[in-house]
């Protein structure tokens, strides 16, 4: 990166020390100090100034998440309960969201932007769609993976079947669900970057307007990892709360 | 012992008979039943177990009692009531129900585990911690388990909570599906008599599964043993399956050495002793020799005052005018009254001797115990009625 640094103050000096893909008008808007106008690795300064022009599409980030997992959680875990129940759905809910997973972001956007138009709405359809294969297919497994004996108990004792679903199956199954939560919301979390295009805006919208800015590609960046990575600690604390009896040591 | 089981011990509910009737299992697209025509009487209070090799139907016929296998044709009456009018999960939760893995539920506490069916039963919470109290004391776990979880247990606490979960809402029948299969031999071994224990207090009617032939004798009041298809081959007491097997597999499946299996049921007082010639010390020797004539022992055994042994007299003994104060020959082994009878033989071939004497819970002498009296018993019709209810056996090692 050193020698791009160098590289940058070179032609900042031929074009009239503005960085190179900043807008026009940057320069004459912003002070132009050695670290912006020589387009440094990340200049601090500059970056303390003006973060709060990150906290708007931060929060606009998180929310794409958030409501984009919240949606397909309820959407996948809803289609893995009927499919528990009825064995013959599951092979083509399972097809259906891995076809679902494999339109490109991009296309998708523009494929729902005359119905949907600009917005949050075109954002967050492919987004939860998105999240549907693993968390279908990671509850499909946690709840396979109950010990048969347990449920063989729980209906011998007199359980209906509702009550042995929610008091025994989804508890033993909660870790397997929330593995598959944890990798989609930290992939929601990236792929949101791309919501900008969908004009719902997020951490993406600010990482284009000055996509050759180092200091703002990082800063976007760290921003975005950082979402990502205590959205996924606060799942694993989560988990941790609610499946108290994986932390116990056999006696 | 119908009259303690039917009232059954204060503080528990009544147990309930169960009977099989002519009860039908057969499987979607199976050829033959899995259970065919099932009959069995199941008395209140005793324990009656299914054995038999795999594929005999055994645990089949156990889950029609409580629905998990729906009957095909025929009845089963828990209670006098037909299993086939009631609600399946009302049903299940009259019915105490404990299976090989313990099926314990990983994700909850002991405490939680054990109030299970109350809280299907929506007691109330006073009433289900103090239930859960009693029975973890009733299987004897330490009340510091309750907030453990189960993986936290060792396989035989496991169990004692499979069972305490089971009889928690105090159920008339308790299922069993071999409860002790997935322990090591020697726990096993003492979780059965402390079940038999257990059984003498609360006096359920419970259904016993298993293919171990010695846990079905050792546990069954009634064995019930099933041939393949599903189809029963002898129901009755252990003591009549091992003297009167009812047919060639009945014998084969109790197996060769069912005189020995026979008297691990039996206590020494179950036998009638022969009387012994009694010598005291400082008697003449010529009454001792008098005795002798005709007596069913033709040794004497010296007793002091107190009519403890002392010693067998020899020959030699006996050429003395007096009875001596120390006999030639050592009274070993000398049996208690309550020594099991397997035991017994066993001391008698050790000491390569024929007779032994039996002394009381004082040490005195109550008779003569012979390899003979016993080789007779086990040949004569005495054998099948001498029985003890399951929970009153001696329990040999």
């Amino acid at each position: 990166m050193i020698p791009l640094a160098a590289e940058g103050v070179l032609l900042a000096d031929a074009a009239n020390k503005c960085a190179p893909g900043l807008p026009a008008d940057f320069c004459q808007k912003h002070e132009v100090t050695g670290c912006v106008g020589g387009n440094g690795l990340f200049c601090f300064d500059w970056a303390a100034d003006n973060f709060d022009r990150y906290v708007g599409p931060f929060f606009r980030h998180l929310e794409i998440v958030a409501i984009s997992v919240v949606a397909g959680f309820v959407i996948a875990v809803a289609l893995a309960l009927l499919s528990h129940r009825h064995r013959a759905l599951a092979p083509p809910i399972l097809g259906g969201t891995g076809v679902l997973y494999t339109i490109p972001s991009v296309a998708f956007f523009f494929l729902l932007l005359p119905i949907t138009g600009f917005g949050l709405a075109t954002a967050v359809i492919p987004l939860s769609a998105y999240t549907l294969q693993i968390i279908y297919r990671n509850t499909l497994v946690g709840l396979a993976n109950v010990p048969p004996d347990a449920k063989d108990a729980g209906r011998g004792m007199g359980m209906s079947e509702r009550q042995l679903l929610w008091r025994v199956e989804l508890p033993l199954a909660t870790p397997e669900i929330i593995a598959g939560l944890r990798i989609a919301t930290v992939s929601t979390v990236a792929i949101a970057s791309l919501a900008f295009l969908a004009g719902a805006g997020g951490l993406g919208q600010p990482l284009i307007e000055q996509v050759s800015f180092n200091t703002n590609i990082i800063l976007v960046g760290v921003l975005t990892m950082a979402m990502a990575l205590v959205l996924d600690l606060l799942l694993v604390l989560a988990q941790r709360f609610v499946t108290p009896w994986r932390r116990v040591r056999a006696g | 012992m119908s009259g303690d089981a039917t009232n059954g011990a204060a503080g528990h509910a009544q147990a309930l008979s169960v009977a099989f009737r002519k009860a039908t299992k057969v499987y979607p697209g199976a050829d033959h039943p899995a259970v065919n025509e099932l009959d069995v009487e199941v008395q209140t209070g005793e324990i009656c177990v299914f054995v038999g090799p795999s594929g005999c139907g055994k645990t089949t016929a156990m889950r029609m009692v409580n629905r998990m296998v729906e009957i095909t044709e025929g009845d089963i009456l828990v209670g006098e009531r037909s299993v086939r009018e009631r609600s399946p999960s009302e049903l299940r939760r009259d019915i105490g129900y404990v299976i090989q893995q313990t099926g314990l539920f990983p994700h909850r506490t002991i405490a939680d585990n054990i109030a299970t069916v109350p809280r299907l039963l929506r007691w109330d919470r006073a009433r289900t911690e103090a239930r859960v109290r009693t029975l973890m004391a009733l299987v004897s776990l330490d009340a510091d388990l309750a907030e453990r979880y189960p993986a936290q247990l060792s396989g035989g606490q496991q169990q004692r909570v499979g069972v305490a979960r089971a009889l928690a809402a105090d159920p008339g029948v308790m299922l069993m599906d071999e409860p002790f299969g997935a322990v090591d031999p020697i726990n096993r071994e003492r979780l059965q008599n402390e079940f038999l224990r257990l059984q003498a207090e609360v006096r359920k009617t419970i259904l016993f599964v298993t293919h171990d032939i010695d846990e079905a004798i050792k546990m069954g009041d009634r064995v019930a043993i099933l041939r393949e298809g599903g189809i029963l081959a002898q129901y009755a007491t252990p003591a009549e399956l091992l003297m009167a097997p009812a047919d060639d597999f009945v014998e084969d499946f109790v197996g060769a050495d069912r005189a020995l299996k026979r008297l691990a049921l039996l206590r020494v007082a179950d036998i009638d002793l022969w009387e012994a010639p009694l010598a005291f010390v400082g008697q003449a020797t010529a009454e001792v020799r008098a005795k002798l004539d005709g007596a069913e022992v033709p040794h004497a055994l010296l007793v002091d005052s107190e009519r403890r042994p002392l010693g067998w007299l020899s020959e030699s003994d006996l050429q003395s005018e007096m009875v001596p104060t120390r006999p030639d020959i050592s009274p070993d082994p000398v049996l208690d009254r309550d020594d099991v009878m397997r035991d017994a033989l066993s001391d008698l071939l050790q000491a390569e001797t024929m007779y032994a004497p039996v002394v009381d819970a004082q040490r005195r002498i109550d008779g003569i115990l012979s390899v003979e009296i016993i080789s007779e018993f086990l040949g004569s019709t005495e054998a099948l009625a001498e029985e003890h209810p399951a929970a009153e056996r001696p329990t040999a090692s």
